[in-house]
C-alpha cells in the first residue's frame, strides 16, 4: 500500500488524538480512583449501542469479554450480554426457531444446513437501556434507576433482591447474582464509558458489529449509523425507550 | 362547650401517641435514608460511583497500541485492521499496568481462527470463512496467514 503524505498525516494525528485521551483516563482507572478521572460529567452525555446485525458473525467475543470483565458466573444461565440464533423457515417470520448455547459463549456449533430455503443470522441482545424503563418503574426501593447520562444501574447495596425486576424486563436481559443475591444486569460498562474507554463487548467485537455511541455528541458516528441505517429497537410496542438500536433487524426478531 | 371536652383525656393521649410517632418517623427516615438519596432521581446517588469504581480487565487497544507500535503498523493496511487487540489475545489490562510482572500468552492460532472463520449458515455472506479440512488438509492457519495481516 503506498501512504501519501496527506494520508500519513491524517492517519498518525488520529491515533494520537486518540492515544492521549485514553492514556489519561487509564492512568486513573488503574489508580484506583475513578471519581478523579478526567472532567466526566453526567449530564453531558446520553449513551446507546448501534448494533448492525449483518456484521455480527456469532464468535460469542462479546459474551466472553463480558463476563470477564464483569466478574458474571460463568454458569451457563447468567449473562448481561448474549447472542442468539434465528433461523427463520422462509417468510414465516411468526415462528423463528431460536436457540443460543451457552449465550453463545462457546460459539455455535453448526445445527442447520444451507439451502433449506430458511434463512440464518446472529443477533447480538444486551440490556436496552431504556429511557422509560419497566423495570425502574417496579422497583419498590430505587435500587434500580435511569442515570442522567441514559444507562439503567443497580444499586447492589439497596438491592432487596425481590425479583420485580427481573419479571418486568420485557427483554430478558436481568438475573439474580449467585454470589450476592442481587440483581445484575448489563451496566453498559458503566466503569469504562465514564473514563474514556468503550465497552467491553465494543472493545473486542471483531467485525463492529456492535458499537457504543453518545447521542448527546454531535460528532459521534451513532447519528451516520441512525442516519444512514433502517433502525429498529426490540419490542417498539413496548414503549420502553429502548436505546440498543439495530439495524438490518429481521422481523422475526423478539 | 363543656360538654365536647368532657373525658377529653383520651383525645389529648392520641394526640400525644401520634406526635410521638410522627417524631419516630421523622427521625428513622433521617437515619435510615442516605442523605444522597435524590440527588439526581429517585435512587442513591453514590450509587454512580459505586458503579464506576470497577477497574476494568480490558485495556482497549489505544493502550496497546502505545507499546506496540510496531505491530499496529503491521496491521494497519490488513483485513483485522479494524480488530481489537484483545479481541484475539485476551483482557490485558494488567498486562499494561505492569509489563514484565504478567506476560500474555500467545493464543493458540488454529482454534482461534476458527472461531470467526469456520464456515457457519447463520454467518453473512460477506464474511470469510471456511471449511477447515478442504482449506489446509489440517494444517495450521498461522502457517500460510500472519495473524496481524492475513492476507497471503
Amino acid at each position: 500500500m503506498t501512504v501519501d503524505r496527506r494520508q500519513f498525516v491524517l492517519t498518525s494525528g488520529k491515533y494520537l488524538i486518540m492515544t492521549g485521551a485514553a492514556t489519561r483516563a487509564f492512568e486513573h482507572v488503574m489508580a484506583g480512583t475513578p471519581e478523579a478521572a478526567p472532567e466526566y460529567s453526567v449530564f453531558d452525555h446520553w449513551w446507546a449501542m448501534a448494533i448492525d446485525v449483518e456484521l455480527c458473525i456469532g464468535c460469542g467475543g462479546c459474551v466472553r469479554a463480558c463476563k470477564q470483565e464483569n466478574g458474571v458466573s460463568l454458569e451457563p444461565f447468567f449473562f448481561r450480554t448474549w447472542v442468539e440464533r434465528y433461523h427463520v423457515p422462509e417468510g414465516d417470520i411468526e415462528h423463528p426457531m431460536v436457540d443460543s448455547p451457552n449465550g453463545g459463549f462457546d460459539g455455535f456449533p453448526e445445527r442447520y444446513r444451507a439451502g433449506d430455503g430458511s434463512k440464518d443470522f446472529f443477533v447480538p441482545k444486551l440490556c436496552n437501556h431504556c429511557a422509560h424503563s419497566p423495570c425502574v418503574q417496579v422497583c419498590p426501593v430505587g435500587a434500580t434507576f435511569e442515570s442522567p447520562d441514559g444507562v439503567v444501574l443497580v444499586d447492589k447495596d439497596y438491592c432487596l433482591g425481590c425479583r420485580y425486576c427481573v419479571q418486568a424486563c420485557p427483554y430478558g436481559c436481568r438475573y439474580i447474582d449467585p454470589k450476592t443475591h442481587s440483581v445484575d444486569k448489563c451496566s453498559l460498562c458503566y466503569h469504562r464509558i465514564t473514563k474514556g474507554l468503550t465497552t467491553a463487548c465494543c472493545e473486542v467485537c471483531p467485525t463492529g458489529a456492535r458499537t457504543l455511541g453518545d447521542l448527546k455528541d454531535p460528532s459521534d458516528p451513532i447519528h451516520e449509523f441512525l442516519r444512514t441505517n433502517m433502525v429498529q429497537v426490540l419490542k417498539p410496542q413496548m414503549a420502553t425507550g429502548a436505546k440498543v438500536y439495530y439495524a438490518a433487524l429481521d422481523g422475526s426478531v423478539r | 362547650m363543656r360538654e365536647l371536652f368532657r373525658d377529653k383525656e383520651h383525645l389529648v393521649r392520641m394526640a400525644g401517641l401520634f406526635a410521638i410517632g410522627f417524631v419516630v418517623f421523622v427521625v428513622l427516615r433521617g437515619i435510615l435514608i442516605p442523605a444522597d438519596f435524590g440527588e439526581f432521581g429517585h435512587f442513591r446517588g453514590g450509587s454512580l460511583d459505586d458503579n464506576r469504581a470497577v477497574t476494568p480487565a480490558f485495556a482497549g487497544r489505544a493502550v496497546c497500541e502505545e507499546c506496540h507500535d510496531d505491530v499496529a503498523a503491521e496491521r494497519v493496511d490488513g483485513a483485522h485492521s479494524a480488530v481489537g487487540c484483545e479481541a484475539c489475545h485476551g483482557a490485558l489490562a494488567s498486562h499494561a499496568v505492569e509489563p514484565s510482572e504478567v506476560l500474555p500468552e500467545l493464543p493458540e492460532a488454529t482454534s482461534l481462527c476458527l472461531s470467526c472463520h469456520r464456515i457457519s449458515v447463520a454467518r453473512p455472506e460477506w464474511f470469510p470463512q471456511v471449511e477447515p479440512d478442504e482449506h489446509s488438509e489440517g494444517e495450521a492457519c498461522d502457517e500460510c496467514h500472519l495473524p496481524h495481516n492475513p492476507g497471503m
